[in-house]
């Protein structure tokens, strides 16, 4: 079967964001740009679904400015057969990137679409089950496990209590948890190969999807700063400022 | 101006978070309708019914509801919910799963997660795992929104007297079905809602060691909560994780033992009104927001800690 995996280019994890000092929004110039941590984990789970035999083709999609093309090259070396680039400038929001999406899946006609469960950047936790209604497909959100079995996919989730079992019916839309699965690293021969795999390049309007902002953000700022805090010596004056001074316990 | 609030519960109570999310809705204004929808919720409607500011309770009792499918749930809200100028979950699993879908359905844009409303059609709320905090606003006539519970004080769950009534819409997409599940059970109070959070992280060790904590959180009603480290190394569960993927809490009092503070995990606890932070490192960035921090073992320093407030709470 097909499988659709959609990849973001957000900001490195590990990089302290700064906001821009006319709260016009966060600082990207001259910073540290990577796949979403949670794309990541979808690539991962296409190969693996790839390598015990499940899949036979994987598509790694990315809507934004021509930069995403690197990390559509990166899925590419972790084992993606082909990429598509949607081209698009302007700031896509949630709903937009769904309908794009769906236009993808129509063209494509994936038994399985994977999507992180949030981008690091937004943390908006939409696109997927947007993509999902779209489509009239079933969702598996905050997967840490897949299991194909035959027209059904298995997908247990993270839930609030614990952990909840749902079965769905293929094509299906799963987003992923942190816990699914460990992404492997892209050896260099598997980067040099990725160069010559075929990566299409499309804009909004060949899909037939008009963006459309429905969101707009006035301002960005950072958020108010803790006032610094006091080293205590020892456990019992430690328990002594919570009781007598901070009248926590 | 007409608010539908969609009621976070297991089928047997109502969950605290419902109220806070009653209370973003009062923020608003407008009347506040509550949506039941779930299998056997009698209790619920009930308890919902009561809730300060709410004027009319919404009850959808069915087995298509009962596990809360993303997909039935969706399609319900996004039916009962067009006649409404605001649709508020609660930001927890359940409310991410299916609010995405009734905005789809809607075809309007999702707010995720807001912190503070500042008027009926501008929210604001955090980015990049709280480093950020963006003022949005939204265009379309109906405005999904899900509402991050510790952003707003919870209204008094008694008081109030709303009108109950039965909906008889059944909406089974037939796309999924519920297989199983595992919950963990736990006496302590709930993570998310708890006065007092302790968690531990990859400084523990192992598992058992958090039986340390354990005892130190019975002792003041606390829950226990853990870093990514720690659950992703298998010594907790992973519904015990806080953090920008995990829980968000916001208690009287967080402990971090054996945590480092990355900005993942703050990202869930940097409301917390004190921090406290105990750690045998003294560069770690947990200590640039803890209140009150203490360089120390923590094998050493947790079962002190626990004879100190032994003498304290007794």
């Amino acid at each position: 079967m097909k499988v659709l995996v959609a990849v973001k280019r957000v900001i490195d994890y590990n990089v302290k964001v700064r906001v821009k000092p006319d709260n016009t929004g966060v600082d990207l110039a001259n910073v540290k740009m990577a796949m979403n941590p949670f794309c990541e984990i979808a690539v991962e789970e296409a190969v693996r679904l790839k390598e015990k035999g499940i899949a036979n083709e994987i598509v790694v999609v990315s809507i934004g400015p021509k930069a995403c093309q690197e990390q559509i090259r990166t899925a590419l070396a972790l084992g993606a057969d082909r990429g598509i680039h949607i081209e698009a400038d302007e700031d896509v929001q949630s709903l937009d990137a769904a309908k794009l999406l769906k236009a993808v899946v129509e063209k494509e006609e994936p038994k399985l679409v994977i999507l992180g469960k949030q981008s690091i950047d937004s943390d908006n936790n939409q696109t997927g089950q947007m993509l999902a209604a779209l489509t009239g497909m079933g969702q598996g959100t905050f997967a840490s496990e897949v299991v194909v079995d035959g027209e059904k996919v298995n997908v247990t989730r993270e839930v609030d209590g614990g952990l909840m079992t749902v079965s769905l019916n293929l094509p299906a839309v799963v987003t992923t948890d942190l816990r699914l699965n460990e992404p492997r690293y892209a050896s260099l021969p598997n980067i040099m190969k990725a160069k010559k795999k075929p990566l299409d390049v499309m804009s909004p309007a060949d899909l037939g999807v008009e963006i459309a902002a429905r969101l707009t953000t006035l301002k960005v700022e950072a958020p108010a700063a803790r006032s610094a805090g006091i080293k205590v010596a020892d456990v019992a004056e430690l328990v002594d400022k919570l009781k007598n001074e901070a009248k926590v316990i | 101006m007409s608010i539908l609030v969609i009621a976070e519960h297991d089928n047997s109570s109502l969950k605290q978070a419902t109220l806070n999310v009653v209370a973003a809705a009062k923020a608003i204004g407008g009347d506040i309708d509550v949506l039941v929808a779930g299998e056997n919720v009698g209790a619920v409607a009930e308890a919902a019914a009561k809730a300060e500011g709410v004027n009319k309770v919404l009850v959808a009792d069915n087995a298509a509801y009962g596990h809360f499918l993303g997909e039935n749930l969706g399609e319900l809200v996004a039916e009962v919910g067009k006649g409404y100028s605001h649709i508020l979950a609660a930001a927890g699993t359940t409310g991410k799963d299916f609010m995405p879908r009734v905005a789809a359905l809607l075809d309007v844009a999702q707010v995720s997660d807001i912190i503070r409303v500042e008027s009926d059609d501008t929210f604001v709320r955090p980015i990049y795992a709280g480093n950020a905090i963006a003022t949005v606003k939204a265009s379309d006539a109906i405005k999904v929104v899900t509402v991050r519970p510790t952003g707003f004080d919870p209204v008094a769950a008694e008081g109030g007297c709303a009108s109950v009534e039965q909906l008889d819409v059944v909406k089974d997409a037939g796309l999924s079905s519920f297989v199983g599940e595992e919950l963990a059970k736990s006496d302590r109070p709930d993570l998310a809602s708890a006065g007092i959070v302790i968690s531990g992280g990859r400084g523990m060790q192992n598992g058992d060691n958090f039986k340390m904590l354990e005892q130190v959180a019975d002792l003041m009603g606390a829950a226990v909560g853990a870093s990514r480290a720690a659950v992703d190394a298998g010594f907790v569960p992973n519904d015990m994780q806080v953090g920008q993927t995990g829980k968000i809490v916001a208690p009287q009092l967080y402990v971090a033992v054996g945590i480092s503070g990355a900005i993942q995990h703050l990202a869930g606890m940097s409301d917390s009104k004190v921090i406290v932070a105990i750690n045998k490192d003294e560069e770690a960035p947990i200590f640039q927001v803890a209140d009150y921090g203490l360089v120390a073992d923590l094998f050493e320093a947790v079962p002190e800690f626990e004879q100190e407030l032994a003498k304290v709470c007794s």
